[in-house]
């Protein structure tokens, strides 16, 4: 039942794709971090931080995570390409496909 | 502006809505649904998550509280952009499976438990209705608002009297559109397309009155950055704990708010659509969060004091005389209201009466047995009416909370209630262990905590929970405050009772998991949603066929009508090569047909339904683990048949072995008859030639009659000894032959040995060279049987050494418990290539008949020592013939032949 052994090393495009993959987990961690930088800065006269520059700094991360994400995914719609689930079973004779017994 | 005016918009607005909802349906019945269903439309429907809330409450909780209206809108993102880890496994089983709501899933996730499927709609609906009550709230605040026209103030100033109207309204679009038709995968093109178009409006409204007032009112951007700045209030200040907290929170939320499994996971079409959603959807976030700040410091700073900040999206246009935007502006709020409310009451009304409502009633039948009659029009009609429901109870619970509260209050509320749902989601997508129990579980103590600690004392101290609880706790135990569980006060309520519910929610999902065992359906299907990507398509759960094609046709017109039914069976039927109607029942037509009516019904009913239309109630588990069992069988069964095969191949080679062994047997036989034949016929011969010579006596002198009578006597013993000794042999050989076992002493074994072997050609002169010391050996064995040998041994000796002085040196030696005796003579020995074969019988090395031997003596000799537990060989080059005659010195009772009889 075990699927086969996925290969140790991949072709050039595939390793691109697989480190896509990777980059599509990792981005959200980081902008989550990047959300998290406001709690850390205030303006020393004040001792407040200003709600004007930081709101152009969350906006600013927000477009960047935006601009990262598009040719991310435009990368990662490739996956969906080979349709996986569109081959309904076609037994054109009759012939059932194995474990179609009774 | 007037109220009829107003009205008369919303009336406009809504029949606009109408007539798109049904120039989509009408497409997409047509098969021309390709527009309606594009990534754009999708990324648009997601916007759901906008609601009135957003629209107005967004700039009131800015107002109040700076920046942190934006975690709402930064969690949602962080989930967009990390679409690839949660989001497409969730939309791709969600897809596959045919889920019609986030209970569904859950339910079909955890065995199709229909348990589980109740818990979370139950959640859903306490957390959903003061949400819809909220979104009845803000449009009727909104009417009022807008509305100075004194004439009409008596309608218009009446907000319960506007809510029951708009309730109703919403009731009725959603019948009409989300009860249209049952099946195509609770799929509904024409709300969808309706709720794009809001999506548009609210949209284009807020941007429209952002660029009003940072262009219009303020100076531009750089303006509004000082204009914040002095604005700013000291609660603006972010607070870490609620900062990080309401990012999760909103993270959560958006996998989790049934309206928003609605339209990512139910809704949703292809894969694809996703991607183009992981980044447009954010976009738009980011452009309904872009003008909100602006909009709230020039409220702020603009308007009178004590005016609701919460409406500023409105009434700042309106004070500054703009009352074009002011109406956008109160489209876009109604749009924000309305999508969400036709969206949520959608997907509460769909588990409601998939979970709930027709579960009750195929049970009330089959108890009463009754047949389930048209399930059609009894789960559109109970659709329709969990939509009234839904939005009655929403209603009612905005008269009951008198419309009084901050709005944003109730989102998060329901957001935390929702948050639930997640450990059994992630559970379902990434974890295969996670048990139906783990998850009633969990579901039930995170519902329960969060009731307790946010739900009920949000209706006031009170209201529900009486003050005492309030201050002092449950039962006056101030640990079990509701708002300090357990003596936590430092956080804030909401952090408070999300930290409590999901810790409790967490913990038991994770004990009840690591400690239940699942139904062999449950790991079935979570093994199916874990590893969706490993398998190529819908997992078999149907093993074999139950049910006629003829049973199961009528069921399913029943549920999902009667030409698509048709169309379905035929459908099936031709992929199977057949004409007609009727497909064979195989797992894979069951299989297909349950998904289709999964999409109608959900998952567990489809399952129940065909379970019982095939006429045994609960068939799957027991049905398939009857045929694992009978698959279990097979296996053992074949694998017996393969021990035995194998043990038959076994004794097959035993018998060929003994076969080509009784062959060689056979052959030797035959050459120890012919060679035995030859013996006794060479003898026999003389015999008879004497005798016949006797017989005419009268010829012979007395002389020669005596010696041909000494020569018939002399042949006679000749063949009584080669008579004897082949019966020596056979005994020995058979191992039969009785051994005298005792004491004796070898030095006396070999005088007696040499004293008669002297008989033997006894003209000839031997030398013995001996060493008496080493003879001197006490042995326990047969004496006279070794005697026999070393006589034997001596007389060969005699006969066959070739040299003119024969000398025999006999040399003892002992090696632990053998002895070992060489006898060697000064001969010529014995040539190689025959030194092999001098054991055998009737090996006679010289054709001579002076030995007077049959040729039996060596192969008496090697089957005595044999039997005495030894053995005899021949020594090559020791200078002449040399034997070594090897024994125990102490012989058991009954020592095992050296080679093991066969």
């Amino acid at each position: 039942m075990k699927p086969p052994a996925a290969p140790p090393f991949l072709a050039r495009d595939s390793y691109r794709l697989r480190r896509l993959m990777d980059a599509a987990r990792f981005l959200p961690a980081f902008g989550f971090v990047l959300m998290l930088l406001p709690l850390m800065r205030e303006d020393p006269q004040t001792g407040t931080a200003s709600a004007a520059s930081e709101g152009a700094y969350l906006f600013a991360v927000w477009l960047m995570l935006i601009l990262s994400t598009a040719p991310m995914s435009r990368g990662l719609r490739k996956t969906f390409e080979p349709p996986k689930t569109v081959p309904p079973k076609s037994a054109p004779s009759g012939s059932e496909p194995p474990g179609a017994k009774d | 502006m007037s109220f009829n005016l107003l009205v008369l918009t919303c009336l406009g607005y809504v029949a606009l809505l109408f007539a798109v909802a049904s120039l989509a349906e009408r497409s997409a019945e047509e098969g021309r649904a390709g527009w309606l269903r594009s990534p754009l439309v999708y990324t648009l429907s997601l916007s759901v998550y906008c609601t009135a809330w957003t629209f107005y409450g967004a700039v009131g909780y800015a107002a109040r509280s700076g920046l942190e209206f934006m975690t709402i809108y930064l969690g949602p993102t962080l989930v967009f952009v990390g679409w690839w880890v949660i989001l497409r496994k969730l939309v791709r089983i969600g897809r596959e499976n045919r889920v019609t709501s986030i209970a569904d899933f859950i339910s079909s996730r955890y065995g199709k438990s229909n348990l589980l499927g109740v818990i979370v709609t139950l959640l859903c609906i306490s957390a959903g209705t003061p949400y819809i009550a909220l979104q009845l709230q803000s449009i009727a605040q909104s009417f009022t608002v807008f509305v100075t026209d004194m004439d009409s103030a008596p309608v218009a100033g009446d907000r319960t009297l506007i809510a029951l109207w708009v309730a109703i309204g919403l009731a009725f679009f959603t019948i009409v559109f989300g009860t249209r038709n049952l099946d195509a995968n609770e799929q509904h093109h024409g709300v969808v397309t309706a709720i794009a178009l809001e999506a548009v409006v609210k949209l284009v409204a807020l941007l429209a009155v952002g660029i009003f007032v940072v262009w219009g009112v303020a100076g531009g951007p750089a303006d509004v950055m000082a204009r914040i700045d002095a604005q700013a209030l000291p609660e603006w200040q972010i607070q870490p704990g609620r900062w990080t907290g309401l990012i999760l929170l909103s993270a959560i939320a958006i996998i989790c708010l049934p309206r928003m499994f609605q339209v990512l996971v139910v809704e949703n079409v292809n894969d694809k659509h996703l991607a183009t959603a992981s980044w447009a959807f954010p976009t738009y976030l980011f452009a309904i969060s872009l003008f909100v700040l602006p909009i709230a410091t020039l409220g702020m700073e603009l308007m009178p004091t004590g005016s609701n900040p919460d409406m500023f999206v409105m009434t700042l246009p309106l004070h500054l005389g703009r009352d074009d935007l002011a109406l956008l502006a109160f489209l876009g709020g109604f749009s924000a209201a309305t999508s969400m409310v036709i969206v949520a009451s959608l997907a509460l009304a769909t588990m409601v009466s998939n979970h709930i409502v027709v579960p009750l009633w195929l049970r009330l039948r089959a108890a009463q047995g009754q047949d389930t009659g048209d399930m059609r029009l009894l789960v559109l009609n109970v659709r329709r009416l969990s939509i009234s429901i839904v939005l009655g109870l929403g209603y009612l619970y905005y008269i009951m909370s008198g419309g009084s509260e901050a709005l944003a209050a109730i989102g998060l509320i329901a957001f935390v209630g929702v948050a639930q749902i997640l450990p059994a989601l992630l559970g379902a997508l990434f974890w295969r262990g996670a048990s139906r129990t783990g998850a009633a579980l969990g579901l039930s103590a995170g519902a329960a905590l969060w009731a307790y600690t946010l739900l009920l004392p949000s209706f006031g101290a009170g209201v529900i929970l009486p003050a005492s609880v309030m201050t002092d706790g449950l039962l006056g135990l101030p640990w079990l405050r509701p708002y300090s569980l357990f003596g936590l006060t430092t956080l804030d309520p909401l952090l408070h009772a999300l930290f409590w519910s999901l810790l409790v929610n967490v913990l038991t999902f994770c004990i009840g998991s690591f400690l239940s065992f699942p139904s062999p359906i449950e790991r079935v299907q979570g093994a199916l949603f874990v590893n969706i990507y490993e398998r190529p398509g819908p997992a078999r759960s149907w093993s074999r066929p139950m049910a006629q094609a003829e049973d199961l046709l009528p069921m399913a017109q029943r549920i999902i009508g009667a030409k698509p039914a048709q169309g379905f069976f035929q459908e099936q039927a031709g992929r199977q090569g057949k004409a007609g109607f009727l497909p064979d029942i195989t797992p894979e037509f069951l299989e297909a047909l349950e998904l289709k009516l999964a999409g109608s019904v959900g998952a567990a009913t489809a399952h129940a339904m065909i379970a019982q239309s095939a006429g045994t109630a609960v068939v799957s588990v027991e049905d398939l683990m009857a045929v694992a069992s009978e698959t279990a069988q097979i296996m053992e069964y074949s694998s017996q048949l393969e021990a035995q095969s194998e043990e038959l191949s076994r004794t097959a080679r035993k018998l060929r072995e003994a076969n080509d062994k009784l062959r060689k047997l056979s052959v030797q036989k035959d050459a120890f008859l012919s060679q035995i034949s030859h013996e006794l016929r060479t003898p026999m011969t003389s015999i008879r030639a004497f005798s016949e010579i006797m017989m005419d006596a009268d010829s012979l002198s007395p002389e020669e009659q005596a010696h041909f009578a000494q020569v018939i006597h002399d042949e006679s013993i000749r063949l009584t000894r080669l008579l004897d000794d082949l019966l020596d042999l056979s005994v020995l050989e058979h191992g039969q032959v009785q051994l005298d076992i005792g004491p004796a002493n070898l030095r006396k074994l070999i005088d007696q040995a040499v004293t008669s072997s002297k008989s033997v050609q006894a003209d000839r002169h031997f030398r013995i060279l001996r060493s008496s010391d080493e003879e001197e050996v006490m042995l326990t064995t047969d004496a006279g049987r070794l005697t026999q040998v070393f006589i034997n041994i001596l007389s060969n000796a005699r006969k066959y050494c070739t040299s003119d002085a024969p000398e025999m040196y006999i040399q003892v030696r002992q090696a632990q418990d053998m002895v070992e005796i060489d006898f060697t003579d000064n001969g010529a020995g014995i040539p190689t290539e025959s030194q092999s074969l001098i054991f055998e019988k009737f090996a006679r090395l010289t054709d001579s008949m002076h030995a007077g031997g049959a040729g039996l003596g060596l192969a008496i000799c090697r089957e005595i020592m044999q039997n005495l537990g030894g053995d005899i060989i021949y020594v090559p080059g020791q200078g002449g013939a040399s034997f070594r005659v090897s024994f125990p010195r102490v012989l058991a009772a009954r020592a095992p032949r050296r080679e093991a009889a066969e």
